[in-house]
C-alpha cells in the first residue's frame, strides 16, 4: 500500500513536466487549460489522425488563436464546438452527436455483440441436444452394467 | 443449407462493404457550407489595400471564390486551369482569396503567372477562411445570385473536374 502512494504522489510530480502541447507563456493559464481541454476533443484538419491540441500545423494554431478569443469572449465549451462545426462540419469533432446518420455508428458494436450472443447460445444449445441424443440407450446400459 | 453458406455470405457482404470504403476518399470533409448563406467579410483587397471587398458587392451574380496563396504548391497546377476559363466569355467572374500570404509574394506570384481574378480579397490572418472552413489550400467555392454556397471544390480544380462538376452547375445556376 505504502509503495502504492509513493508511485502515485510521484505520477502528480511527473505529471506538469510533461510538456503543455499549447505553449500557455504570459497567458492566461486558466484559458489555456480550458483550451486544452477542448482541443484534445477536436480533430486537426491538417493533420486528421491528431487532435487540435496536439498539432502544430498552422491552420491549428490559427483555430487555437479563434477557440482562445471565443473563451475570452466568456463563450461555454459547447459554443466554441458550435463555431468550428458550423464551419468544418461533425468532422471535427472525435465525440460524433448521436443523429440519424450516426446512429449506426453509436450502435453497431452493441447490435454486433448481440448478434454474437444469439449465435453463442444457439450453438451452445445445439451441442447440448446433440450430446443427449448420444446418450446410451437401454441395451447399451446393460452391457455397461454387465462389464 | 450448407453448413459454410452463412459464413461465406457474412465473409462477402464484409469484402463488399471493405471495397466500398477503399473507393472513398478518407480526407475528403464534407463542408458543412453547401446551401448556405456565403459567410459575410469585409477585407482590404490585394493589389489595393485603401479599397475593400465584401461577398455582398457580388448580390446577384454567380461567381467563384478561389482561395490561394502564393506559398500554395498545389495552386500553382491549379492556375493555368482558372487563367484559361477566365479568358472565356461566358466565364463567371472569379474572386480571389489571398490566405494568409504576404501582399508582395501574392502580387510577384499573380505577375509571374497570370491574373484570372476580377480582384483578390486579402484574408492576412486566415479569418475570412476559417469562416468558410479552408483548410487545405487551394479551395473554391461557387457562390450562386442569391449568396448561396453551392458546391466546393478542396483541392487544385482539374481540368476535368471543371468541366464535370463547376461549368454544368454554373450553367444552371445562370439559367
Amino acid at each position: 500500500m505504502k509503495w502504492l502512494l509513493a508511485a502515485l504522489t510521484a505520477f502528480c510530480f511527473i505529471q506538469p513536466a510533461l510538456p503543455s502541447p499549447v505553449a500557455p507563456l504570459a497567458e492566461d493559464p486558466v484559458i489555456e487549460h480550458r483550451l486544452n481541454h477542448i482541443a484534445e476533443e477536436l480533430r486537426c484538419l491538417v493533420c486528421q489522425n491528431e487532435s487540435l491540441a496536439g498539432s502544430r500545423a498552422e491552420l491549428a494554431m490559427d483555430l487555437k488563436r479563434e477557440v482562445r478569443d471565443l473563451i475570452k469572449a466568456g463563450k461555454t465549451d459547447a459554443q466554441v464546438k458550435e463555431f468550428l462545426v458550423t464551419r468544418y462540419g461533425d468532422f471535427v469533432l472525435y465525440r460524433p452527436p448521436l443523429k440519424p446518420t450516426t446512429y449506426l455508428l453509436w450502435a453497431g458494436p452493441f447490435a454486433l455483440q448481440l448478434v454474437g450472443i444469439a449465435l453463442l447460445v444457439r450453438y451452445l444449445r445445439r451441442r447440448n441436444r446433440k450430446d443427449g441424443r448420444k446418450a446410451l440407450n437401454e441395451a447399451e446400459e446393460e452391457r455397461v452394467d454387465a462389464l | 443449407m450448407n453448413k459454410f453458406t452463412l459464413p461465406l455470405a457474412a465473409f462477402t457482404v464484409l469484402v463488399a462493404v471493405l471495397a466500398v470504403g477503399l473507393t472513398l476518399n478518407p480526407r475528403a470533409v464534407p463542408s458543412p457550407l453547401i446551401g448556405k448563406p456565403a459567410p459575410d467579410f469585409n477585407v482590404a483587397r490585394l493589389d489595393d489595400p485603401s479599397l475593400d471587398f465584401s461577398p455582398g458587392d457580388m448580390a446577384g451574380k454567380v461567381w467563384l471564390l478561389n482561395v490561394w496563396a502564393s506559398w500554395c504548391v498545389a495552386c500553382r497546377e491549379e492556375h493555368p486551369v482558372l487563367v484559361a476559363y477566365a479568358k472565356n466569355e461566358s466565364a463567371v467572374p472569379i474572386i480571389g482569396l489571398n490566405y494568409k500570404d504576404k501582399r508582395d509574394d501574392g502580387l510577384l506570384w499573380l505577375a509571374r503567372y497570370g491574373n484570372p481574378y476580377q480582384l483578390s480579397a486579402f484574408d492576412a490572418d486566415g479569418r475570412v477562411g476559417i469562416d468558410y472552413g479552408v483548410y487545405g489550400v487551394p479551395e473554391t467555392y461557387l457562390i450562386d445570385k442569391a449568396g448561396r454556397i453551392r458546391f466546393k471544390q478542396t483541392g487544385p480544380i482539374t481540368a476535368a473536374a471543371l468541366e464535370k462538376n463547376i461549368l454544368p452547375l454554373i450553367k444552371e445556376l445562370n439559367r
